[in-house]
């Protein structure tokens, strides 16, 4: 036992940290040192992790959870989002005047629960993940309870939850009727003729419930409501943690668990629709956060292109691009929060509100020109190299089709993306963004975590060891590589 | 097979055959003076006809969530104490017993919260 | 020196001009007035570049050097080197592109004095420089790429430089993206080239190029030439150049006629084995080409704003390329490239002077309270002025003959080139030589018209704007007027690099030796049937005199009547005219096709279907929908329920494409 702890060190020091975080936040509200104590806990699990990424891999708990390869890659990347986050949310809650303990708990407990999923080697694992996760992230959206608009996001997002998670626990319980058995190495075997209605339903289900959590179209429904409702950090924190577990979890799945045969289609559908759906209603969309929130829509729909090659040149191109997702998010959300300068604004902040934005706080401005360039996939930032990492396998694989609707689909996003520096850069100063120029500075601390995210942006875009690292954690003897034919 | 089930079956017919017999000698030998309440469904002290959609305080849903909760959970300490003495005979029971306490501990920082939030004041 | 090292100094410069002038501006307010020193340090940065490249040039020996800087991408057995390629094709395009783009940026000097963007401009403008650079000296389609988003990116910036009017950063928008929709038919052939061939360095690509399938080719080039559309403005895509003379004039110069614009040749040029493997698709281009051309100068005579002139006849002439691709003759369509480098820069630097000098009267107008809005850029408010501004006239004056293909100018011989090439290619047994030929021919006969319009309604007859015996415009400061002599003078001999094979049987045409030599990168079609001498000096004749024509008819047409003269053209023609003057109604067509249904689609349709239209699927899903959307039914915000409806739809497509 004491080595399967040693073996998820992140896991444990997270929960412990979350749990002394509640005790000492019932004595101590609004302690300065709350937000200090979540941040090093997530902070010493990320180094653990990357510590982690270059060792073996295993697993703990009697094979409930996987540790190191791509399970240490998913961790890392969902602790790593949740320092900045953690950093990001300090001045902005303080100055929306909710600073208050639990929020950073919830982070933690969160987190727990997308470590549990993005390292789950059993079907019981990612459900216990994906709902500790979930549970935390609707108290977590709706915590601002002064706002009706945040408190009717987190009821929407609660009800669409329970109701997705009840298709994926009866995809379980078939997949369990099904196969004999919950773990993802022995499943494969478990199938008999070919699966039969009983699997195929029961992988259907279960994909529906993944759908639902990384905001699939037409399963994306919640999404626009609740990051428009939740706190700006919390919505980056949702749109890139949250979503990197739920795929992490579903790429070992589809490669450990599932024969590749039909769902490989079936995905290709969605990502489809996902990518047109996502990428059409953002045109339209005039508030900045909904904007964001469809745009991360569009590149869930990216990265199912990428799985639905069913190449490992696929999944590891997939989590390249969850990484450089993440930076991408972390960052314009970020600058989204930064640039809000009363409470209520969160949820109506228009893009006519950011005009010559650019000029007043350059260091937003530039940082998001480097943001949304790197969205709609221009080189040479890591959003290009990432495009590149799930397009080519979709092509290898032979779904030219697919890549082309998506190559097109990231063209029109171009649009939306542009609109925003359009106004930032090109239009005239209104009276609300001098309002704005004139009534903040910002914190050195957020400052730091955008500058961070830019520069990443640009190593991992001209630097592609990250693929080659990703590529090893599929590797069974064939030297594969998402760059080579 | 079927004679395994004798003992359930003589059981079944207790229990029924008591319930009929008590309530049949409740009717007989018992007094029998009516009024409404007594007339009525017993629903915990509530009126159980008529609309639902009445406005409770909503602390009596909060002590009846966190009671939930702590019942649920301590339900999971029976079968470990059950199985016990085998996890000693199998040798893991320090260990075993270390979870347990992680166990509890968990639950007494929920409470230790709830407390101190003020949970359980029904005021 | 080691020329790895010097070709690195080349790309860099640009870029630490780029930072210096940027960085110190964004965060050194102090910085933004200091003119002299922006200028200076921006100017140099491309002007040492141009030194570099001609040392490199006068020391090449014919064999091409790869410098390598460092490793970008190595997985498995592939690698894509961050490097750098000095062969022929690259070292011309270099000069070229350091060569003018100084010129220009010495010109910008002066032009751009007193703007609040002056540090901004430089900044973006060396940045251009930079990527351009890229885009040429790249050694594989990775840095190419590179190159070409941010060259693009570049031309966005600059579109939109005076953003505060909205109408320039709607141009911006535009040309954005139509370059994106090109580039991502870019990365699509990229895609095919990596599937099939393994590689993307064009050393492998070309070696490999001749183990393609037949359709596999085809498509990638037609990918590419496409990508090349958007660039290079051609049909369908080329909407978006005209729009793009908002802004600065120096930007037209450089990026929208010298140098971005030519970029799809370059790659169609630098991948000419493939391209020439091809036939189908050549043909395609070819026909573009040509059409593009002949479109495009037919409403260059329909215009009154003197830049719009000069960007139409900026994509006739690069439909003038096209045509030369489409028959296999890469290396004149880089010549035509460098020809019209010059001349057109040449045009665009002396209209920016006109423009500049037109604002000086527009503000004495106002400062003598006439409330007159006096367009500075339309040609029906000028006239005459040839006696104000006489380097202008004489520079504009050149180009012009240049481009009309007047012998012994620099554009008589890389046009006459392509237009005898296309001829060859007909000689050959491919009959749309013939045809390009003929519309190449009607074409020259429109350029000639168009700029000869253009110049004597500038520069010669009366003067005709508000109050012209009391205000006079001026002759603009040398900063302006020495690069306009610099360009006229190479837009005046600059084609005799490229005498044509009939004299001297080919020695003489150095460029077609120095590009698609022996150990040069650029292939050409092997022609079979060779035309006659007697035949040749026959259709350089008669191109001249077709030249001569239109030059001699424009003239007496506009110094005798002027502006008026655009009536009888319009009576003349008219529903054809009227097609010309609406450009087509190119832009309109988009508009109705694509544009308004996508964004109404979006606001309309998609939108409110996320919303609203799932309701409808309540009831055709039937009662697996109603037991949802009981429970659900309390829920007061009524729109949960048809996000449920849509997770139900979701669930049964998924299932259904799972069992099926």
């Amino acid at each position: 036992m004491w080595g399967d702890m040693a073996a998820t060190l992140s896991l444990v020091i997270v929960s412990l940290a979350g749990l002394a975080l509640v005790v000492f936040d019932a004595f101590n509200n609004r302690h300065v040192a709350t937000p200090w104590i979540a941040g090093l806990a997530l902070l010493a699990g990320f180094i653990f992790e990357i510590v982690g990424l270059g060792g073996p891999e295993g697993t703990a708990y009697s094979d409930m959870l996987r540790t190191g390869g791509s399970a240490a890659f998913v961790n890392a990347l969902v602790l790593g989002s949740g320092v900045l986050t953690v950093i990001l949310s300090v001045p902005y809650l303080k100055k929306i005047g909710h600073n208050i303990g639990e929020v950073y708990a919830l982070i933690l407990f969160a987190t727990v629960g997308m470590l549990v999923l993005g390292a789950a080697n059993n079907l019981i694992a990612v459900f216990v993940g994906l709902e500790t996760m979930s549970i935390c992230l609707y108290i977590l959206t709706g915590f601002v309870r002064s706002e009706s608009g945040s408190a009717e996001s987190a009821l929407k997002y609660f009800l669409l939850g329970a109701f997705s998670t009840g298709f994926f626990l009866y995809g379980i319980a078939l997949l369990y009727g099904a196969t004999g058995t919950m773990d993802f190495s022995a499943m494969k075997a478990g199938v008999e003729d070919g699966g039969g209605v009983m699997f195929w339903g029961g992988v259907s289900l279960l994909l529906v419930g993944f759908l639902f959590k990384v905001s699939a179209a037409p399963f994306h429904m919640w999404t626009p409501d609740a990051y428009q409702g939740a706190p700006t950090p919390i919505a980056g924190f949702m749109a890139t943690a949250s979503k990197t577990a739920a795929f992490g979890a579903l790429i070992i799945i589809l490669y450990k668990a599932l024969p590749t045969e039909r769902w490989t289609d079936v995905l290709a559908v969605f990502a489809v629709i996902t990518m047109v759906v996502g990428n059409i209603i953002a045109l339209s969309q005039q508030n900045v956060k909904r904007m964001l929130a469809y745009s991360s829509i569009a590149h869930a729909g990216y990265v199912l292109v990428g799985l639905s090659s069913g190449l490992v040149e696929g999944y590891s191109g997939a989590l390249f691009y969850l990484m450089v997702y993440v930076i991408m998010n972390i960052g314009a959300f970020g600058v989204v929060a930064l640039l809000e300068w009363d409470g209520k604004e969160g949820s109506e902040q228009t893009l006519d509100s950011l005009a010559g934005v650019g000029y007043r706080k350059p260091l937003l401005g530039w940082a998001m020109v480097v943001f949304m360039f790197s969205l709609s996939g221009f080189p040479p930032l890591a959003g290009f190299l990432g495009k590149w990492a799930v397009f080519a396998p979709a092509v290898d694989a032979g779904l030219v089709w697919l890549a082309i609707i998506g190559v097109l689909a990231s063209a029109v996003s171009a649009y939306y993306y542009l609109r925003v520096l359009v106004v930032m850069f090109m239009k005239t100063e209104t009276e609300a963004s001098s309002k704005l120029a004139d009534s903040f500075t910002i914190p050195r601390s957020s400052a730091a975590v955008i500058v961070l995210c830019v520069i990443l942006l640009f190593v991992f875009g001209l630097t592609t060891s990250v693929i080659e690292l990703t590529d090893g954690f599929f590797q069974s003897g064939s030297v594969a590589t998402v760059l080579g034919p | 097979m079927l004679s395994d089930f004798i003992p359930f079956f003589i059981q079944l017919g207790i229990a029924i055959g008591l319930s009929f017999t008590l309530l049949k000698a409740a009717a007989l030998i018992g007094p029998k003076r009516a009024n409404v309440i007594k007339q009525g469904t017993y629903e915990s002290g509530m009126d159980p006809i008529g609309s639902a959609h009445q406005r409770y305080s909503v602390k009596f849903y909060l002590v009846a969530m966190i009671f939930i909760v702590f019942d649920v959970e301590i339900v999971f300490l029976y079968p470990w104490a059950v199985s016990f003495r085998e996890f000693i005979a199998a040798g893991v029971g320090p260990g075993v017993l270390g979870v347990i306490f992680l166990f509890v501990i968990i639950l007494a920082i929920g409470l230790v919260y709830d407390i101190k939030k003020g949970g359980l004041e029904f005021d | 020196m080691d020329p790895e090292l010097l070709i690195e100094l080349v790309i860099l410069l640009p870029l630490l001009g780029a930072a210096f002038n940027g960085l110190l501006g964004l965060f050194q307010p102090a910085h933004r007035t200091r003119e002299k020193l922006i200028g200076t340090v921006a100017t140099a940065m491309v002007a040492i570049p141009f030194l570099i490249a001609v040392y490199l040039f006068a020391t090449f020996d014919g064999e091409a050097i790869v410098a390598t800087v460092f490793t970008w991408m190595a997985a498995g057995d592939l690698t894509v080197n961050f490097a750098f390629r000095i062969d022929q094709l690259s070292l011309l395009m270099t000069m070229i592109i350091t060569g003018v783009g100084g010129l220009i940026h010495l010109y910008s000097t002066g032009y751009m004095h007193g703007d609040d963007g002056y540090w901004r401009f430089f900044a973006y403008l060396n940045l251009f420089i930079f990527a351009m650079l890229n885009l040429v000296l790249g050694n594989n389609l990775v840095v190419l790429f590179l190159g070409w988003e941010g060259v693009g990116l570049c031309s966005y910036l600059l579109i939109g430089f005076w953003y505060k009017d909205l109408k320039n950063s709607a141009a911006a928008n535009k040309a954005f993206i139509m370059n994106r929709i090109g580039d991502f038919a870019f990365l699509m052939a990229m895609f095919i080239l990596f599937r099939e061939i393994g590689a993307l360095d064009f050393d492998s690509l070309l070696a490999g190029a001749s183990s393609m399938d037949q359709s596999s080719i085809n498509w990638a080039v037609l990918l590419l030439f496409i990508g090349a559309t958007g660039k290079s403005a051609q049909i369908p895509l080329f909407t978006w150049l005209p729009d793009a003379m908002a802004g600065p004039t120096p930007v037209s110069a450089l990026i929208h006629a010298a140098t971005m614009v030519t970029s799809g040749l370059y790659l169609l040029a630098r991948l000419s084995v493939i391209v020439l493997s091809a036939p189908v698709i050549m043909t395609v281009i070819a026909v573009v080409g040509a059409l593009t051309a002949l479109v495009a100068a037919t409403i260059a005579i329909t215009q009154n704003d003197i830049k719009k002139v000069l960007a139409y006849s900026t994509i006739s002439q690069l439909g003038y390329m096209f045509l030369a691709t489409g028959v296999g003759a890469f290396y004149v369509a880089i010549f035509h490239v460098m020809t019209h480098a010059f001349f057109k820069a040449c045009l665009f630097l002396g209209s920016g002077s006109v423009i500049h000098s037109m604002h000086h009267v527009e503000h004495e107008l106002a400062k003598d309270g006439h409330g007159h809005e006096l367009d500075a850029q339309d040609m029906r408010t000028m006239g005459g002025l040839g006696k104000y501004m006489p380097a202008t006239r004489m520079t504009f004056l050149i180009s012009t003959l240049a481009i009309a293909g007047i012998p012994l100018f620099s554009g008589f011989f890389s046009k006459d080139e392509i237009l005898f090439k296309a001829f060859e290619f007909g000689y050959d047994g491919h009959l749309v030589g013939w045809l390009v030929y003929g519309v190449g021919i009607v074409t020259a006969l429109l350029t000639a018209v168009y700029m000869t319009r253009a110049y004597v309604l500038t520069f010669e007859g009366e003067e005709r704007w508000p109050h012209a015996d009391t205000i006079h415009p001026h002759e603009s400061p040398w900063s302006m007027t020495t690069p306009l002599w610099i360009l006229a003078g190479l837009a005046a001999v600059g084609g005799l690099v490229g005498i044509p094979a009939v004299i001297a049987h080919g020695d003489l045409n150095w460029i077609h030796h120095f590009l698609a030599g022996d150990q040069a990168p650029v292939a050409e079609y092997a022609v079979h049937g060779h035309v006659p001498v007697a035949l040749e000096w026959g259709l350089i004749a008669f191109s001249s005199l077709i030249a001569l024509f239109g030059v001699g008819l424009a003239w007496k047409w506009y110094s005798t009547e002027g502006p008026a003269f655009d009536e009888k053209l319009s009576a003349r023609f008219g529903g054809l005219y009227r097609l010309w003057k609406g450009k087509y109604f190119v832009d309109e067509a988009y508009d109705r096709a694509i544009v308004r249904p996508l964004i109404g689609g979006a606001i309309h349709g998609l939108a409110p279907f996320d919303k609203y239209v799932v309701d409808g699927l309540v009831n055709f899903v039937g009662f697996f929908t109603r037991g949802a959307s009981f429970t659900l039914r309390y829920i007061q915000t009524g729109i949960v329920h048809s996000y449920a409806a849509a997770i139900v739809f979701g669930v049964i497509l998924l299932g259904w494409l799972m069992l099926s």
